[in-house]
Parts: structure tokens; C-alpha cells; sequence
């Protein structure tokens, strides 16, 4: 790999427990595997590997969220088990210490054991805060921290039965607990402004980051074309085209059914309106006229029939934008319950409807044929010299129609 | 939009249409200016403002007959100057001239009281029309706002109930002549095609703008009576 050393961080996806093992593979550029069996065998010295873990796991940062990385399944599996591996591995050689060192370790790694837990929540709870609005993981959450804090307490209170007599064990517990109380009084401030201060700084990263997306759309679309269109100023025709592709897109952009502001597209994903715009632009840039669409009625699906009725309205298009010689082009649709009706309209050159040779295959072909292939109409109706307007019907299907 | 320039009202008094500009993008408005004072005798241009508040006191003060009128504008856009000088002058005509074609803009400015809404890529001849038709008492509507009505009146959910007389808005001869707007035709293609003639095709657009404008007031009674305000 010739890629430079990344810096040290946890990895964030495709992680078992910390991320910790992952990052440090990354960090050297060796298997994962190998991290990882190196801290289960340093783990069976003293719990050192475990150790190693855990500072690492306090002290190194995790890595940026735009990083995604697939766990395969087995490596998952392989990695629980060697995980489980050094946990017993650590026990192991506790119990086979002396008396004094078990005694130490074992109460002392139940609360190891809570600690990681309540660690772990607080790592998930940040991780949440950066992602989403830091509502967090309600209950379970709440579960988890409470079952790590109860492990802790419980490992801490083992430990010191063994060290302390009970007298002395009573009064250092109450002499805890009115300390908490305490500290937590005392500090009632200070979380209050913490809250408060996190909100705050959501607040402007989500302006922040709206600013820099709006800033991003508008050089890689708007401040490109106007670039190019500085540079081909001489070529009319050329700016006409640049210009109109750039207000088609911002105009999406800023009004469209998806457009900015507006939340999640609401429409059905590749309907009959945006394939109808998709084909009213393609003209537009290819000819270089003005289509305007105007769409009446609520949205529908594409079937066969309609993309049939997509087509045919845009050579209807393309014969306008061709043989009119207009500068634009009306296109208008109405969706009904149980019909879709086109128009395609320019006030150009018109023909004779009768007189057209028999080999333009736009027309026959194209249009005409394409729509009695799927149960449409074609109506033409044009005057020579005041413009011509091709008429597509297709009827629509129900679903209950379709579904017999 | 391309009127036969016969069919026009004549203007008024000095022969003159004064026309103020509402619009807060300086250049925008010295282009429109320009446009306007080149090659278009009859429209004159006599003033322009650049916010809400100051078009209000100039519109006051000036009394034109047509205003151009911005939709995206701070402190409330051309909706607020609407409502702000509507009741009080009724003989001044609106008409909106914004770049966006969003059909919430569309219907609200509409709504609001302006006569028309033209889209700012339109040239200048055609604004010349547009100002010359409102101002003549006529309405400007474009394919797309056609399309627009249509949809309001028509298609979306929860338009007006079927058999209700007051809130079953468009007859059937003015939906014809939206829908022919929306296909493109001009008003006098329209008369020729509908066999009526081109000031009926007038009058109904017209009054398909009233009934727009009504239908706030019937949407917001349906509204109050809904939940049981009224």
C-alpha cells in the first residue's frame, strides 16, 4: 500500500468493542487479527494486554464519521472469540497467581467490568450527539449506565469487605455517598450550562453547516457556468444553452419537489413529472430552445405505458425544436384519473399534415406508432406559418385494472 | 403574452402608463429601467424602491398606475407591500415580476391582490404587453401560472367539495380557457378556437383571478368552520 501512515484513531464502523485493535492495525498497516491476538496474549500477562486496551481506548480519539467500513461476518465472530479468549485467558492467570493478586483482580475486574460499560455508553452517547440531535438512547441507555455503575459499586464495595472491618466500611461508605450527594448539589450549575452551551453549539453547527452546503451548490453549479460563460462570451449560442442548463438546475434546486428547504422529496422517485423534465431538458440542450413545461394533476408512477407516452411527447419535442424554427417550445400535460394528456406546441413554421412524405419516420414511427402500440391517441393539428401542436392521449390503468 | 397590440385599452389621460419598480436588487431594477425607457413610448417609468417599507411610502406618494413587483424581498416580500396598499388604493394595479416560477409564490402574490405575474427571464416587449394588458383592467397569466390555477382549483386534495355552488369556483368555459392558456395559446387563438371573442376570453381570465383571489376567503371561512372558530 502506498498510501501514507494514517494517525492513530479508533475506527468508528466495523468495530467489536472499541474500535481500539482496528485502529491500531491501521495505524501499523497489518491484519486486524494480529492486533488483536497480541492483546489477548498480553492480556494472559497480568491483564496487561487488557491494560493497553482500555488507556488506548481512553486516550485516543475516534475517527471522522465519513469513514464506512464492512465487518464480514466471520471476522466478527472470529473477533468475539478471541475477545472472549483473552477475558478467560486474564482469569486464568489471576487464578493462578497467589491468593493476594486473585483477591485484588477479581473484585477489581467486576468493576473493570461496570466501568467499560459505563464507558461504552458515554462513547455511544457522543457518537449520537455528533450524528444526530443527541436525542439519546432512552431507556437502554439509561439501563446500561446504571447496570455499569451498579457493577463498579458492587466490585469496589467486594474489595474493600476484604481490606476494611465492617465499622470502618460503614462509615466510608456513608462518607461516599454524602460526598456524591455533594459534588452533585454543588455541580447542579455547571451541567445546567453544559446542556445549555451543547445546544448552543448544535444550533450553529447546523447553520454552519447549511451555510457551507449552499456555498458548495452554488460554486460547483453557478460560479462554474458563469466561469464558462466568460470564457466562450463570443459564442451566443453556447451562453444560451450554459445559461439555461444553470437556471433549470438552480431552480430545481432552490423550488423543485426535492428542492432546498422543502425537506424530503415528497414525489414518487422517477414519476411521470421528472421524466417528462428530464426529457423537456435534453431537448432544450440539444436543440437549443426554450421547452416549457407545465404539468396539471397529481404525480404517477411510470409504467409502460406512460414512458411510452414520455417518448413520444419528447420527439414530438424534438420535431418542433428541429423543423419549427422557434425559439420555444409549450409543452402541456395533464394528468387525469383516468387519462394523460400532452400537448406539444410551437407558433413556428407549421406544415400540411397531408403532404408529408411517407419515409419521416419521426412522426410515423415515433409517435404515432409507439402510441397505438400502447392504446394511445395522436391528434396533429397544424397551419402553415401560424405553428403546429401535436395532441398524445394515453389512457391510464387503474390499480385494481393492473392487478387482474 | 403576445397581445395584438389593436386589442389594447388605450392609456389614459397623458397617453402615458406610469410604472413603478419594486425590487431589491438595484441592477435588476436599472435593467427592467432601461428596458422599459428603450423602445417603449407609452410606459414611463417614474420611481423605484428597493425594500418594503420605502415602496409603500413612494407608491403612496407617487401613485402609478401599474407597480412591478418583486415576490422574494425582506420583511415579507411583495405579499406585504400588497397588503399593505391594497385596501388603501385600489386604482393602483399590481404585477408580479419575480424569478421564481414556485407555484406557493405564484398563488400567494396572486392571492394577495396582483393582476399578473410574469417571470423576470420574459423580454422587454413582452413586459411592455403585460403592463399595457393589466393596466387595461385585463389579467396576465402565463402557461405556468395557468397550469398553477388549474392545479389549485382541480386536482389537489381537499378542493372544493362537488355540488357546493359557492366553493365549486371555475366554470366550465373558464377551465377551457385556462387550460388552452396552459397549452400556450394567446388570447386571441383562444377566442378563434372557442368561438367567442377575445374580450369574453378576457373576462373570464379575469374573473378566474377574482375567483383566485376569493378563494382565499372561502378556504379560510371552510377553515375557521372546520374548527368550529365560526
Amino acid at each position: 500500500m502506498n498510501t501514507p501512515t494514517p494517525p492513530l484513531a479508533r475506527r468508528r464502523s466495523g468495530r467489536i468493542v472499541a474500535g481500539v485493535a482496528g485502529g491500531v492495525a491501521d495505524h501499523l498497516g497489518i491484519p486486524v487479527t494480529w492486533v488483536r491476538a497480541a492483546f489477548v496474549g498480553l492480556a494472559a500477562m497480568w491483564w496487561a494486554g487488557a491494560m493497553a486496551y482500555g488507556l488506548l481506548w481512553v486516550f485516543v480519539k475516534q475517527e471522522g464519521a465519513d469513514v464506512e467500513r464492512p465487518t464480514p461476518p466471520r471476522e466478527r465472530q472470529q473477533a468475539l472469540g478471541l475477545a472472549a479468549l483473552g477475558v478467560a485467558a486474564a482469569l486464568t492467570a489471576a487464578a493462578l497467581g497467589n491468593d493476594l493478586i486473585g483477591w485484588i483482580v477479581g473484585p477489581l475486574g467486576v468493576a473493570a467490568v461496570g466501568a467499560a460499560l459505563v464507558w461504552r455508553e458515554a462513547d455511544e452517547g457522543q457518537r449520537r450527539r455528533w450524528t444526530r440531535s443527541g436525542t439519546a438512547g432512552g431507556r437502554n441507555a439509561v439501563l446500561r449506565t446504571l447496570a455499569g455503575a451498579l457493577f463498579v459499586a458492587a466490585g469496589i464495595a467486594v474489595f474493600l469487605f476484604g481490606q476494611l472491618q465492617l465499622g470502618q466500611v460503614q462509615f466510608a461508605l456513608l462518607a461516599v455517598l454524602a460526598t456524591l450527594l455533594g459534588v452533585g448539589v454543588l455541580t447542579v450549575p455547571w451541567w445546567v450550562r453544559l446542556v445549555r452551551e451543547l445546544t448552543e453549539e448544535r444550533r450553529e453547527r447546523i447553520v454552519e453547516t447549511e451555510r457551507a452546503e449552499i456555498a458548495a451548490h452554488l460554486h460547483d453549479s453557478v460560479l462554474q457556468t458563469l466561469a464558462l460563460i466568460q470564457r466562450q462570451s463570443d459564442q451566443p449560442r453556447e451562453v444560451a444553452r450554459l445559461a439555461r442548463g444553470q437556471e433549470r438546475e438552480l431552480r430545481a434546486w432552490l423550488y423543485g419537489a426535492g428542492g432546498y428547504g422543502r425537506g424530503v422529496a415528497p414525489t414518487l422517485d422517477e414519476g411521470l413529472t421528472a421524466a417528462l423534465a428530464a426529457a423537456a431538458a435534453e431537448v432544450e440542450d440539444t436543440y437549443a430552445v426554450t421547452v416549457a413545461p407545465v404539468v396539471v394533476g397529481a404525480d404517477r408512477p411510470l409504467d409502460d405505458h406512460l414512458r411510452a407516452l414520455v417518448l413520444a411527447g419528447r420527439e414530438a419535442m424534438v420535431n418542433a425544436a428541429k423543423h419549427a424554427g422557434v425559439a420555444e417550445v409549450s409543452v402541456y400535460v395533464e394528468v387525469e384519473d383516468d387519462a394523460v394528456n400532452l400537448f406539444v406546441r410551437d407558433r413556428g413554421a407549421g406544415f400540411d399534415p397531408d403532404a408529408i412524405p411517407g419515409d419521416r419516420h419521426g412522426l410515423a414511427d415515433s409517435v404515432h406508432g409507439r402510441m397505438a402500440r400502447h392504446g394511445g391517441t395522436v391528434r396533429l393539428r397544424s397551419t402553415p406559418g401560424e405553428g403546429t401542436e401535436v395532441h398524445l392521449a394515453m389512457p391510464v390503468r387503474t390499480h385494481e385494472e393492473a392487478a387482474t | 403574452m403576445t397581445e395584438d397590440p389593436t386589442d389594447q385599452q388605450a392609456p389614459d389621460g397623458d397617453g402615458t402608463i406610469s410604472v413603478f419598480l419594486v425590487d431589491d436588487h438595484a441592477l435588476f431594477r436599472s435593467g427592467v429601467r432601461a428596458e422599459l425607457e428603450r423602445g417603449v413610448p407609452d410606459v414611463r417609468v417614474v420611481g423605484e424602491a428597493g425594500s418594503v417599507d420605502e415602496a409603500v411610502a413612494a407608491v403612496r406618494h407617487h401613485r402609478p398606475d401599474v407597480v412591478l413587483l418583486d415576490v422574494h424581498m425582506p420583511d415579507g416580500g411583495g405579499a406585504e407591500v400588497l397588503r399593505r396598499l391594497r385596501p388603501e388604493l385600489p386604482d393602483v394595479v399590481f404585477l408580479a415580476l419575480s424569478v421564481s416560477d414556485a407555484a406557493e409564490d405564484v398563488i400567494a402574490v396572486i392571492r394577495a391582490g396582483a393582476r399578473g405575474y410574469v417571470t423576470k427571464t420574459i423580454s422587454g416587449r413582452e413586459l411592455a404587453d403585460a403592463v399595457r394588458r393589466v393596466h387595461g383592467g385585463d389579467a396576465v397569466f402565463s402557461p405556468r401560472l395557468a397550469g398553477f390555477v388549474l392545479d389549485v382549483f382541480s386536482n389537489k386534495p381537499g378542493a372544493a367539495p362537488p355540488g357546493d355552488p359557492e366553493l365549486d369556483l371555475l366554470t366550465r368555459r373558464e377551465r377551457d380557457v385556462l387550460r388552452l392558456l396552459a397549452r400556450g395559446y394567446a388570447y386571441k387563438e383562444i377566442a378563434a378556437e372557442l368561438f367567442i371573442s377575445v374580450k369574453t376570453v378576457e373576462t373570464h381570465v379575469s374573473s378566474v383571478l377574482r375567483k383566485t383571489q376569493l378563494s382565499n376567503r372561502y378556504e379560510l371561512s371552510r377553515w375557521a368552520s372546520d374548527r368550529r372558530l365560526v
